[in-house]
This record gives structure tokens, C-alpha cells and sequence, in this order.
């Protein structure tokens, strides 16, 4: 008994976590080896093992161009998005200016408003640049990244700027007289030192991204420019719900292979990085 | 610090090696401010081909301000600034003061464009056969994505291309640059093709079949004289309403073809006095409180639970229950939303075969609502276990030995000295989360789409979001109103940035600010 009250009920917990955690889950890995690859015929414990929903995913649909599609958006996006809200914070945070405390705000405050109502603003601006610059428009990478990076300074600059500000200003004067320029204390001093934070952001946005579904879904139309969120929903949509859904599941486990995999390199850093204020988005 | 990427912050003290270091900085400096300007001439040869002077103007002015801004020493912040804010002015501030606008409008279906253009569509639209008149020989021809008509006129032979804005004669069959449709493509898009017509001055053109044309007359006329459309065969006379952009008919029959007109702030009163909206508006924004709340809510509570029954460090396979805890966080959302609507299916769910049960869970509100909120807890809990675990650790051991000696148990230690910590440290956190699940578009449309619905209202379900409620507004099926949702995204707007702003003031997130 006092073993239950001091670790026991710590084991109890945990264990009834990892169930419910696990339960979607094994129920996911279970449909994408179920042979018959339906819904209706998926079960939690694998009832089989086949990978015929792995090989109907890679060479019956366009999967691999949708996963190349969305590595290469997130990853571009985040990566610039990234550096884009790190040179705001900077400003933010060493400078002092006109205009400081409400741009700060302001920033806040437009992340408030619910940005995809103004797809048919974005969608006119997107008809045009279309016609004008084809390369930069619907269906391609190029316009996606764009579009997410109108959302490059918003949270993130305010994560990385209470980072920054944690880092003693007096870093940055005993730099100034050693003669380091403002670039110079910006990419050798407090970026090396927040890196942490760079590292939690940008994966925050990484995964952000690869889940937008809303955006991608009204700008990538054609087959092969879709991202995996558009891809995969498209597979279980109407009548095809049923039986696709062991492809479904299937490239599931795929997406999440990439993110699990940074997710266990960057473990200890995400724990210090997320207590600072990140939103999963 | 020796090495520099561009001149000293201060000219009172330049650096000794000041030449030979930022050598490098200029370099990446001259090739970057290169590129912006390669980038420039490569948008601006569009631009001059379409003949946009002014576009072709912004671009100067931008590059050109771009380079001072680079070149100059002063103005440093604006430096940093720039790079982002360019892209936030473009794709977000711009789009969403344009959205804000047409709240003051009754931009939608019916209501796209000026007066002249509804004008010409109810003209054609009520274009009729005329016994007797030329039949044409008609090819569907595309470039991208638009359609047009290819007449050929059987007496002349005078082949002409047709599209919203008229006839124009054209000399090679087909034009350069369109592509003539082979019948299987054709039949496919059989409904935009009936649907299109060609005005001409007395009617317009259109398809009979898929490769016939005829000449029609309009049997609707515009009488610019008393400002009405007269319809010559009944005599029904519609007038033009410029308060609310359409042709009323005397007996309150309605043109389904408007225009776009100012309409002031009804947009807004009709959340108010229009009973049925007012109603599920309601109804609505309390679900809307409840979801976001009890998202945040019961994340915290069991993430904090987990957190603390980690945090002993005699416990063993802690590494192991802390990964397969949070690998939910690492599948990818918008899929696993799915998986879970599919869980709760009725007929083939995991959940009914599980239990052995036929429940309909997404069919009644009270079910739906609860999965809703159980999917948001399997989705959103590891993340305020790894929030909590964090916070946890950055409180002092000695505070909880302190409690000991005093004579506290486990749980008033907790109690007295753990969570208010803990809620300090992550209110800012759990007000962002709030304001997140306010706004959670996926977790309502991917799973229940809003529904179920109640009989008598299509448009409000009983897990709507108000962010939901207001897509199926705009862009749903029952006909587009974007003035009226754009109005509902203002409340929306103002709803969070109240919630958060006070709460960020009752915190010390405030003092964060201004430091």
C-alpha cells in the first residue's frame, strides 16, 4: 500500500495515458497493414499483415509528389519564416524605436483576426499575380510559400523576442566596444545562444504548415502541386471513404514519419522551448 | 568580437580590423541587394507587357526604397523590420482590411459586380430562341482554365471567338494560344457550357448542344430611362433598388441578379434582429466558449496530471512512458482529426465494434459535442504535459522541502504552493490556447462539419464553431454571402482580442510587454 501511494499511482497514470495515446494509433498502424485496406474491416490488433496499402499509396496516387510537395513548402516556409520573425525580434528586442510598443501590439492583435476569411481578398490577389507571374501563382510551391509567409511575424516574434531578452544586454555592449556591428552581435552572439528556440520554433512552424489544410486545399487544385493534407483528404472523401481508408492510414504513418523523427532528435530542447509560450498551430 | 558583416553600429568606435573582416559582409550584403534587384526586373517585364504603369511604379519605388534602406547606416531597426513586415502587408494586412471593407457591403452570390454587369447577365440569361434564326457552327475552345465559344457563320464563313464581353473576329482557326476541346472534354464541362452565353446588341449567343450556336434575343430589357428591367413577353416590370443592389418587382419579387452597393452597418444589426441568426448566433458563440474552453481545460488538467505523476525521479521507464505519451503531438493533425471521425462512424467505428454498441455519436449534439472535445484532449494533451513537465522543473525544490518541514501533505504542497506557480508561469500560454481553440477551423470541419444540424436550420450545427459557422456562410453551398460573414469575422475578431487582452492584462504576460 505505501508503495501504491508513493509510485504505484505514478505507474497507474502513466500507463492509462499511454493507452489512450497509443489507442488511435495502434488502430492507425493496424488499418494501413490490413489487407482488405476498408474501414469497415479495420480493426484495433492487426488482423493481418500486408503492404498492399503502402505499395496502392506510392504507385496508384500521386503520394509521393504530395510528400515531396509539402517537405519542400514547410520546410522552405518554416526555415524563412523562421529568420524573418528572428530579425523582427532582434529589432524588437535590442532596439528601442517609435513605434515599438504598438507594432508589438499590433502584431498580436492581427493574429486575432481569423486569417483565412480573407481568402477572397487573397484569392483575387493570387488570380492576378496568376495571370502576371505563373511561376509564383495557383499550384505551385513558390505561391504557397508566399502565402505562408504573410504569417512569418506573429507568435514567433514573440517567442523569440522573450528569448532574446533573457540574454543579457551587456553581451551585447562588451561586443559593441570589441567593435562587432549590430549584424555582427545579431548572427554571432545572440543567435548562437537562443538556438534552442530557433530550433522549437521552427519545428513548431514545420508541423504548422504541413497541417494547413485550409489554404492549400482553395490554392493547389491540381493533382500533382496538392500538398498531404489536401492529398489525403481527398482519398476519403464521399463514397471513396470506406475504401480508401487503409491508404489513408497508410500515408498517415508516412507523414509522421519525418515528424517524429525530428520530434525524438530535438526532445530535450522542446520541453525548454515550449514552456516559453509556443502554440502548436 | 573580430569578425564584422557590415560597419560599426557606432562611428565613434570603429573597429581596428574593421577593413579586412566586413570584406565578407559586404560580399553576402552587394550579392543580396543583387538578387532583390534581379527579382525586380524579372516582375517587371509583366508588369510592362499588361501595361500596369502603376503596379510597375510600386515595384520601382519598393526596390528603390530597399536599396537606400540597405545602404544607408541609419535607420537600423527598419532593417530587421522590413524583411517580414513586407510579407505581412502584402498576405495578411491587405487581405484582411479588404475582407473588413466588404462587411459594409452585400458582397455575394447575386452581388458580385457593378450595375452594368448585372445588367448584361439578366439580359442574356433571359435570352429565348428565335424561330427561324441562324444557326451557327460552334466549337468550345480553352486557355487555362477560361472558355469561349468558336462560331463559324455558315453564310459568311467568318469565324469570330466569343466570350463574356462579346464577339470579336479572328483570322486563323483556332486562335493562337486556345485549344479547341475534343467531346469527351467537352461533354465534361457540359453544364458551364449551357450555362455561357455571348452578348450580342439585341441577345447573345448561345450553345445548343455541343456543336451548334444560335442567336437569341432577350426577352428581359433594361429601360435606362425609369432605371427597370422590362420583361417584353409578360410585361412584368422589375425596379432597380440601389439601397440594396437589386430589381424589385412590385409584388416584392426579387432578380436573383444584384450588384455590389454599400449597405452600411446591416451587416452587423442582423446578427441582432434577424430572429433565426440571432438565435444560432447564440447559441453558437456559447458552444464556441464551451469548446475552447474545455479544449484548454481538460488538455491542462490531464497534461498537468501526467506532468506530475512523472516528476518523481525514483520512477522507473519515466524516458519510455514520456515518449509513447507524447507521440500523438507528432502525428500529423489534420489526418488523425479524420481518423477519429472515422472511429466514431456508426456503422464500421472502432469505437461501436469496441464496445459491442450501435451509437450514431456524431448524429445527436450532446454525443457529437463530446467527441469533439474527447479528439481536441487526445490531440492537444501531450503538449501541455511537455508545457507542464517544463514549468514543473523550473520550480525550486526548495519551496516543496519547505512545505515538508511545515508539515504539509503531497497534496496541500500542491495545492498551496505548486498551482499558482504553475498558473503563473503558464497563463499567457493558456490564454494563447483559448484563443487558438476559439478559432479551431480543423477540429469542427474535418470531423463533424459543424453538424448534427437541426431540422429546421441548415446553416447552424450543434458542434459550430463560429469560425465554421461562418465559412459555411461565405463559401457554402447555399449561396455566398461574404458581406455578412466578413461582418461575423469583425465579431469574431473583436471576441478574442477582448478575452485576451484582458487576460493578458491580469497577468504579469503585461509587464513582458513593455519590458
Amino acid at each position: 500500500m505505501k508503495w501504491f501511494r508513493d509510485t504505484g499511482w505514478r505507474h497507474l497514470v502513466a500507463v492509462l495515458a499511454v493507452i489512450f495515446s497509443l489507442g488511435p494509433i495502434l488502430f492507425v498502424l493496424s488499418a494501413a497493414l490490413n489487407p482488405l485496406g476498408t474501414l469497415s474491416s479495420s480493426t484495433l490488433v492487426p488482423s493481418g499483415a500486408s503492404l498492399d496499402n503502402f505499395t496502392r499509396l506510392l504507385s496508384g496516387t500521386s503520394f509521393p509528389h504530395w510528400f515531396l510537395n509539402s517537405v519542400m513548402i514547410a520546410g522552405l516556409a518554416s526555415l524563412t519564416s523562421i529568420f524573418l520573425s528572428a530579425l523582427a525580434a532582434f529589432a524588437f528586442s535590442r532596439r528601442r524605436f517609435t513605434g515599438r510598443r504598438t507594432g508589438l501590439l499590433f502584431l498580436l492583435l492581427i493574429q486575432m483576426f481569423p486569417q483565412f476569411l480573407a481568402v477572397v481578398a487573397l484569392f483575387l490577389i493570387f488570380s492576378e499575380i496568376t495571370d502576371l507571374w505563373p511561376g509564383i501563382g495557383f499550384n505551385t510551391w513558390w505561391g504557397m510559400i508566399l502565402l505562408y509567409l504573410g504569417g512569418a511575424l506573429g507568435v514567433n516574434t514573440w517567442l523569440m523576442k522573450g528569448f532574446f531578452d533573457t540574454v543579457p544586454k551587456e553581451l551585447d555592449e562588451s561586443a559593441t566596444v570589441d567593435g562587432a556591428s549590430h549584424t555582427g552581435i545579431f548572427f554571432r552572439i545572440l543567435l548562437p545562444l537562443v538556438s534552442p528556440i530557433i530550433a522549437v520554433a521552427g519545428l513548431l512552424a514545420f508541423i504548422g504548415t504541413i497541417n494547413e489544410f485550409l489554404l492549400a486545399n482553395l490554392f493547389l487544385r491540381d493533382g500533382a502541386s496538392k500538398t498531404l493534407a489536401v492529398g489525403l483528404y481527398g482519398l476519403v472523401q464521399g463514397s471513396d471513404r470506406n475504401t480508401n481508408f487503409g491508404m489513408f492510414c497508410a500515408g498517415t504513418l508516412l507523414t509522421a514519419i519525418p515528424t517524429v523523427g525530428v520530434f525524438l532528435y530535438l526532445q530535450r530542447y522542446i520541453v525548454e522551448g515550449l514552456s516559453a509560450g509556443a502554440v502548436k498551430g | 568580437m573580430t569578425t564584422l558583416l557590415e560597419g560599426p553600429a557606432t562611428r565613434a568606435l570603429p573597429a581596428p580590423d574593421e577593413k579586412s573582416a566586413s570584406a565578407l559582409g559586404q560580399g553576402i550584403k552587394i550579392v543580396l541587394l543583387g538578387l532583390v534587384v534581379a527579382i525586380a526586373v524579372w516582375a517587371a517585364f509583366p508588369l510592362v507587357q499588361a501595361e500596369y504603369w502603376a503596379g510597375l511604379g510600386l515595384l520601382v519605388a519598393a526596390t528603390a526604397g530597399l536599396l537606400y534602406l540597405y545602404l544607408t547606416p541609419r535607420h537600423v531597426p527598419a532593417k530587421y523590420l522590413v524583411p517580414g513586415t513586407i510579407f505581412l502587408v502584402v498576405f495578411q494586412i491587405f487581405p484582411v482590411l479588404y475582407t473588413a471593407s466588404t462587411a459594409f457591403t452585400n458582397f455575394g452570390d447575386g452581388h458580385r459586380g457593378s450595375k452594368a454587369e448585372a445588367i448584361t447577365a439578366i439580359q442574356t440569361a433571359s435570352v429565348t430562341r428565335v424561330p427561324g434564326s441562324t444557326e451557327y457552327q460552334l466549337k468550345i475552345i480553352t486557355k487555362g482554365d477560361a472558355l469561349a465559344f468558336l462560331i463559324t457563320d455558315p453564310k459568311s464563313g467568318q469565324v469570330s471567338i466569343g466570350d463574356a464581353t462579346g464577339l470579336k473576329p479572328v483570322g486563323e482557326n483556332p486562335p493562337t494560344g486556345w485549344t479547341v476541346l475534343t467531346a469527351g472534354q467537352a461533354s465534361a464541362r457540359s453544364r458551364e457550357i449551357t450555362d455561357f452565353a455571348v452578348p450580342t446588341s439585341t441577345g447573345a449567343i448561345r450553345s445548343s448542344g455541343l456543336s451548334r450556336a444560335y442567336e437569341g434575343k432577350a426577352v428581359r430589357a433594361f429601360d435606362p430611362a425609369s432605371d427597370s428591367i422590362r420583361d417584353t413577353a409578360t410585361g412584368k416590370v422589375w425596379k432597380a433598388d440601389d439601397a440594396i443592389g437589386a430589381f424589385v418587382a412590385e409584388d416584392g419579387d426579387r432578380l436573383a441578379q444584384g450588384w455590389k452597393v454599400g449597405v452600411g452597418l446591416a451587416n452587423f444589426t442582423r446578427v441582432i434582429t434577424d430572429d433565426t441568426i440571432a438565435s444560432s448566433f447564440l447559441g453558437t458563440l456559447i458552444w464556441d466558449f464551451v469548446f475552447a474552453i474545455g479544449s484548454t481545460g481538460g488538455t491542462f488538467l490531464l497534461g498537468m496530471c501526467c506532468a506530475i505523476a512523472l516528476q518523481s525521479t525514483r520512477m522507473r521507464f519515466r524516458g519510455l512512458y514520456r515518449i509513447l505519451m507524447v507521440l500523438p503531438y507528432a502525428m500529423p493533425s489534420f489526418a488523425m482529426l479524420l481518423v477519429w471521425r472515422d472511429m466514431f462512424n456508426t456503422d464500421f467505428g472502432l469505437i461501436n465494434n469496441v464496445l459491442g454498441i450501435h451509437v450514431d455519436w456524431l448524429g445527436t449534439p450532446i454525443t457529437a459535442q463530446l467527441a469533439v472535445l474527447l479528439v481536441q484532449l487526445w490531440l492537444g494533451y501531450p503538449y501541455m504535459f511537455l508545457v507542464t513537465t517544463g514549468a514543473l522543473q523550473a520550480i525550486p525544490a526548495e519551496l516543496t522541502d519547505a512545505t515538508k518541514v511545515d508539515g504539509a501533505g503531497p497534496f496541500q504542497a500542491f495545492r498551496a504552493i505548486k498551482l499558482p506557480l504553475l498558473l503563473v508561469a503558464l497563463t499567457p500560454l493558456l490564454i494563447s490556447s483559448f484563443a487558438f481553440n476559439f478559432n479551431n477551423f480543423n477540429a469542427i470541419y474535418l470531423t463533424t462539419e459543424g453538424g448534427p444540424f437541426p431540422a429546421d436550420n441548415p446553416n447552424a450545427g450543434a458542434t459550430d464553431l463560429l469560425i465554421t459557422y461562418t465559412y459555411r456562410l461565405a463559401f457554402g453551398g447555399s449561396g455566398a454571402q461574404y458581406g455578412f460573414a466578413a461582418a461575423i469575422s469583425i465579431f469574431i475578431f473583436l471576441i478574442v482580442a477582448v478575452v485576451s487582452t484582458v487576460s493578458f492584462r491580469r497577468t504579469r504576460a503585461q509587464e513582458e510587454v513593455y519590458s
